[in-house]
């Protein structure tokens, strides 16, 4: 007979999986909405407004729209690795979140059971969310080469370059912030940044600042989100990499990178601005709610930013990581170190 | 039980790595790499090393493979040039191969494959492997830890030598 405690944390940990799995998959549902509502009231628009009251029901009707279409696969594309692609790019948007520490512990009412808001925490914590969502490029760079077709090899190509380019910078805001909070367990840095607002790692003065921004650059470089989203640059390449897909495929993709968004955004927080830690003392505000409201408010930034500057030149890409970036986060990780000592 | 996972991480490291060096396609051949290096890093879980793990995902997967996709995609080497992959070399390369198996098995059966632990026992390793791994490399084995950095550091600066080569004319 296996031991009764076992088995309750196994099932504990199945049914934390079963619910982050299934709040990432609905979750690109209300973004694409709010997405084109700030888009639209940026511009000056509406945005959408004619399928159900305020336009609230658009990402059913698109949902539906991308079930129903057809799924074709060009007749010249590499089959394997085509079909493989959208698979390989949603998949680590979803392992991501494994590491990720929502909270800290939490007793449910009336059973008084304490249950632990992450899934697990790894001793390697920042190292794992940092390598496995770099995997996410190899849908783009697979989607792009197997289409057969010459702007999405275009997309792919530029995607790795950039993603080489960048990933330096933003594995150097990672040693910043392991160098601040002295671990490489998301959930001690998130500890490490108790108390109040000044002890986030954020208002680390004069080092904080300088990391976030290099974090949140190259992070944006990284998920090719606008200004950097030269992969998919629509006015010059098509789509960029997913010109030949369509249908649930092409869906597939879109999800990927609305989760790689909200990964971008869930880790501003966590390293930087405290994670679930209220900013000042705040009675009957529980933790989990300043986490979504900080990630939130993550989001919207990235959104604000998207229908706000134009998108760069490739030239001027790779002059922004190689010659700005990297030598930026070279100096300031000695002074970091400095002050750390 | 610890040795099931084992068996299949290895097996399908075995069965790519065959796939690396047997599809004709280089992008193919990348794509295995991949699943490869992969597996590898599985294992290194399984030997209580989450950073070197963590490590062989974020360097070799994540940037090393990416440069290897990105080099194979420009230079566009298509299915014909990669018809000859064997290039006349069995004769050396069978014995070679042989002699090195039968080197590691006699090792394996002497048992000289295996280290003490020491003061690494399990409690420890779970732990904080990263900290003990750091404090190692930076003071029992600071020296052999500088050589591999100046090793790599003059790698660097030759790769951008013979660039700068070429192109000064």
């Amino acid at each position: 007979m296996p031991d009764i405690s076992l088995i309750v944390a196994l099932a504990l940990m199945v049914i934390k999986v079963f619910i982050v799995t299934t709040i990432l998959f609905v979750l690109p549902l209300p973004l694409t909405y709010v997405e084109r509502k700030v888009a639209g009231h940026i511009q000056v628009r509406l945005g959408p407004w004619r399928v159900g009251p305020h336009g609230l029901l658009q990402p059913f009707a698109d949902m539906i729209k991308l079930i129903l279409k057809e799924d074709i696969v060009p007749d010249k594309a590499d089959k394997f690795l085509f079909k493989l692609a959208p698979l390989m790019a949603m998949l680590p948007a979803f392992v991501v979140y494994a590491a990720i520490p929502f909270g800290d512990k939490w007793t449910i009412p009336f059973i008084d059971r304490e249950v632990t808001l992450y899934i697990a925490d790894m001793n390697v914590g920042i190292l794992y969310v940092l390598a496995i969502s770099g995997l996410g490029i190899y849908g783009l760079i697979f989607g792009g080469w197997s289409s057969n077709s010459k702007y999405a090899l275009i997309g792919g190509l530029r995607s790795s370059a950039q993603m080489i380019s960048y990933e330096i910078a933003v594995s150097f805001s990672a040693i910043g912030v392991v160098l601040l909070s002295r671990s490489l367990s998301l959930l001690e840095i998130v500890k490490s940044q108790g108390g109040n607002l000044l002890h986030w790692n954020f208002f680390y003065l004069p080092v904080g600042p300088v990391w976030f921004a290099i974090f949140l650059i190259g992070s944006l470089a990284e998920i090719n989100r606008v200004p950097f989203d030269l992969p998919e640059d629509e006015g010059t390449l098509g789509a960029g990499f997913h010109t030949e897909y369509s249908g649930m495929r092409f869906a597939f993709f879109m999800l990927a990178e609305y989760l790689a968004l909200v990964t971008v955004s869930v880790m501003s927080v966590v390293l930087f601005f405290g994670g679930w830690n209220a900013p000042f003392n705040v009675p009957f505000v529980p933790p989990i709610l300043w986490f979504l409201g900080k990630v939130i408010l993550f989001i919207y930034f990235f959104m604000w930013v998207r229908f706000t500057l134009p998108r760069y030149r490739y030239d001027q890409l790779m002059t922004i990581g190689w010659k700005i970036l990297i030598p930026v986060s070279l100096v300031n990780l000695i002074i970091t170190g400095l002050m750390k000592i | 039980m610890e040795q099931i996972p084992f068996f299949i991480f290895a097996a399908i490291a075995v069965l790519s790595a065959i796939g690396v060096i047997s599809v004709k396609n280089a992008v193919h051949g990348a794509f295995y790499l991949m699943i490869t290096l992969l597996q590898v890093a599985a294992i290194f879980i399984l030997l209580r090393s989450p950073f070197l793990a963590a490590v062989q995902v974020f360097i070799y997967v994540g940037a090393v493979m990416v440069l290897f996709l990105f080099a194979v995609m420009v230079l566009d080497i298509g299915k014909e040039e990669l018809r000859e992959t064997f290039n006349q070399q069995g004769v050396i390369a069978i014995p070679a191969v042989l002699v090195m198996l039968a080197l590691i098995g006699y090792m394996i059966i002497g048992g000289k494959v295996l280290a003490p632990a020491g003061n690494l026992t399990d409690d420890v390793l779970i732990g904080n492997s990263t900290e003990v791994l750091g404090k190692e490399l930076y003071t029992k084995y600071l020296f052999p830890f500088e050589v591999v950095s100046i090793l790599l550091l003059i790698a660097l600066v030759g790769a951008i030598v013979l660039v700068m080569k070429d192109r000064k004319r």
